[in-house]
């Protein structure tokens, strides 16, 4: 694990509560890692795990998935869905000797500005821990190799 | 009906009237001190002695008790009758020379002094407290105690009683003010609310109120904590009055809400170290404004809660705002009304007037003007948060002040302020049921707890559910000009859909591939609003677009990937992460 390995984040972040959140980060003028990629959703519960997948396969090293908090679903209940979709995911994720801390749940609201830059912060230091994941395209040798170095 | 005849004058009075009924029929005064409508007679005082003459026989009787018979004839002024009360009031002097009714009374009788001995007891036995406590208020904490001249009014053992709902019903009917409330045990009314004028049950919400008329004040309302009482429903002559109405639930239909639910004022309580609450003369902005109006308990005089006139006011700006124990915000309206507050302080009483200030935002149109009159009119502004107000003196000159400690930043020096009236402009924060409301109309809360807008700029009434808007502090603090203007931009874009008549959709929904899909109803289970249909006869699920909003749970949970979102379809998802991965 070299010292200067910057990890790269994917986020998928829903339109209304932490995309909005990001927004109000970056208008307060609040400094956080700049190691995460948004990708904007309309809900978290547009995020299908397949595109947790991609990314990871992509070159990702971490995954943020950022919703509502419960109850403040634009469309009502699409964070429960996803609420319940990415543990079943974690499980998956596990099984391929991908560590599940590389997958990160928040519900992080519009206003929360300040919880946004606190998480991405976080998140990028412990995929910084952990290492880069290593994975390639799927029709490369490495992904073998990856997985193995993960353990 | 009966037939008599009062000072010559032929009435009639329905039967089972008393003589003081029949007299008032005819506008005769006759004085009363132990008479109250609505409370059973009990001719415990005598002052109301009338002459009857019955079969040519005169005697006197209580007009309050004595009932109306056929063909008498009263006489209520005449000289056996002086000379009766007069009596009566030399032996209610001889017992309570002091009380100023009795005194008033025996002035206009001519008596300077009692015959019969002198004594300064408050209370006149007259029992309407006591009648008060049981007929109308129904609990009884109250009566006489002991025969004779032994006798007087108290609580069961002369103690607190546990029947008292501390309605103040006694306080008020009594004629000689004999009793006092006190706050013992939280049971009683609140001096510092009696002084504000919110002692009665049945008042108008304020002066300007839509519609204007009184309501019944649940908590305070005796009816609601005995089941008895109902006076004001005997007194209203249009039968005005239902105290088993109960709030209904009505179901409205609508296209578009707006949300102006306003704002909560700050408790200074919290903030210890300023004694609101606790030091007398330590008043809020609203209590204030309460005794500066002129429909207020004061008549728009600036009193002490000792009734005199302040020789010198602290007004203490951002209180609970711009601080960060308690709110980070700055309230925008607290420096304006501070400095309108000064002005008429000055005006009204000459009082010293101290400003104590973090910094001074006069940001709108004319109110730099306005702040530049108010520097003209000797007002002492100084630039500093207060730490404490204390009635601790130091100083000879500090003895029964309040003391205002602060750190005056402008000269660089802590100071302490002996002044007679503190005034904390208080924050103005959001409602505690906001969250509830946020929720109900699926809307989003800033940090501070206001509603937010769609966008600060391009959207600043709007909000992230359609059709609903917002206007006033429901969304941030601001002043009455702001408010009309967001009202009045609110109500245009509600009737705006209103007049449209069609209603624009975002196009961003979700489509199923009819030639693909298998019809196994998932997305039918995980949507939200409903919008997607089985078509039975090709056996498909079909989107309704009306009804569809976009957030794409359908084509996430779609297991053949015919579910499709538009503008966020799969193969465009997968492309962005393909591309912000490349780099």
């Amino acid at each position: 694990m070299s010292e200067d390995f910057e990890p790269k984040l994917v986020g998928f972040l829903c339109n209304w509560c932490t995309y909005t959140g990001a927004d109000l980060a970056g208008t307060s003028r609040m400094k956080y890692a700049p190691n995460l990629r948004a990708i904007r959703v309309m809900c978290s519960g547009r995020i299908d795990p397949t595109f947790i997948v991609k990314a990871l396969v992509e070159g990702a090293d971490g995954v943020l998935i950022g919703g509502c908090h419960f109850g403040d679903c634009h469309y009502q209940e699409g964070n429960y869905k996803t609420m319940r979709r990415i543990p079943i995911l974690l499980k998956l994720l596990k099984q391929f000797g991908i560590e599940p801390e590389r997958v990160r749940l928040e519900w992080i609201s519009a206003s929360e500005g300040r919880k946004y830059a606190d998480v991405i912060n976080e998140f990028t230091e412990t995929i910084r821990k952990l290492g880069p994941l290593g994975l390639t395209k799927p029709n490369v040798e490495p992904l073998a190799e990856g997985v193995a170095a993960n353990g | 009906m009966v037939n008599l005849k009062i000072n010559g004058t032929e009435v009639e009075v329905p039967e089972g009237s008393t003589l003081l009924q029949a007299t008032k029929q005819l506008d005769i005064y006759i004085p009363t001190l132990c008479h109250h409508e609505g409370i059973i007679p009990y001719g415990a005082c005598r002052m109301c002695t009338v002459q009857m003459v019955r079969r040519g026989i005169p005697q006197l009787v209580s007009a309050c008790t004595y009932p109306c018979e056929e063909g008498v004839e009263i006489f209520t002024d005449n000289e056996e009758v002086i000379h009766a009360r007069k009596i009566i009031i030399e032996l209610l002097l001889a017992r309570c020379s002091t009380v100023p009714i009795l005194r008033e009374m025996a002035e206009t009788y001519g008596i300077d002094k009692s015959r019969f001995g002198e004594d300064r007891k408050g209370c006149i036995l007259c029992g309407l407290c006591a009648r008060m406590c049981h007929e109308i208020v129904g609990v009884t904490a109250l009566s006489f105690v002991d025969r004779g001249t032994e006798r007087f009014v108290s609580t069961p053992f002369g103690k607190p009683s546990e029947d008292c709902i501390g309605c103040g019903a006694c306080a008020f009917i009594c004629p000689t003010k004999n009793i006092t409330i006190e706050d013992i045990d939280k049971r009683n009314v609140l001096h510092h609310e009696l002084l504000m004028g919110h002692n009665k049950a049945i008042r108008l919400p304020f002066m300007q109120a839509v519609p204007n008329v009184p309501y019944v004040d649940h908590d305070t309302c005796i009816h609601y904590q005995t089941d008895k009482c109902l006076w004001c429903e005997k007194i209203c002559p249009k039968e005005a009055i239902n105290h088993d109405m109960e709030d209904s639930h009505t179901e409205v239909e609508v296209g578009s809400i707006v949300l102006a639910t306003g704002f909560k004022t700050f408790d200074p309580k919290v903030v210890v170290e300023l004694g609101y609450g606790k030091l007398p003369n330590v008043i809020t902005s609203l209590e204030f404004e309460k005794l500066n109006s002129a429909a207020g308990p004061t008549g728009g005089e600036i009193l002490m809660e000792s009734g005199e006139p302040p020789k010198s006011v602290a007004i203490l700006h951002c209180i609970g705002s711009r601080d960060h124990n308690y709110h980070d915000y700055c309230s925008r309206v607290c420096c304006m009304y501070s400095l309108k507050f000064a002005h008429l302080v000055r005006e009204k009483t000459h009082a010293h007037v101290y400003e104590l200030y973090i910094d001074m935002r006069s940001f709108g149109k004319g109110y730099e003007e306005f702040y530049d009159r108010v520097m003209e009119e000797d007002v002492d502004v100084i630039r500093g948060r207060v730490a404490e107000v204390t009635d601790f003196a130091e100083l000879p000159e500090e003895t029964g002040k309040l003391i205002v400690v602060c750190e005056d930043t402008m000269i660089g020096a802590f100071r302490r302020l002996p002044v007679d009236m503190v005034i904390l402009s208080i924050a103005l924060e959001a409602r505690d049921d906001a969250a509830e409301i946020g929720r109900i109309f699926n809307i989003s809360r800033t940090a501070d707890g206001f509603f937010k807008e769609l966008h600060p700029k391009l959207g600043p009434v709007s909000t992230a559910t359609a059709g609903v808007f917002i206007a006033g502090c429901c969304q941030g603090p601001k002043d009455i000009p702001d408010t009309v203007a967001q009202g009045g931009s609110a109500a245009a874009n509600a009737i705006s859909l209103a007049d449209k008549g069609v209603v624009e959709i975002e196009p961003i929904t979700s489509f199923i591939d009819p030639d693909k899909c298998a019809g196994c109803k998932v997305c039918i289970s995980v949507c939200p609003f409903t919008a997607i249909e089985f078509d039975e006869e090709k056996k498909i699920s079909v989107v309704n677009e009306a009804l569809c909003q976009g957030c794409g749970t359908c084509a996430a949970a779609c297991p053949s990937g015919v579910a499709k979102s538009r503008h966020f379809t799969t193969e465009q998802i997968l492309a962005e992460i393909e591309g912000v991965l490349k780099v």
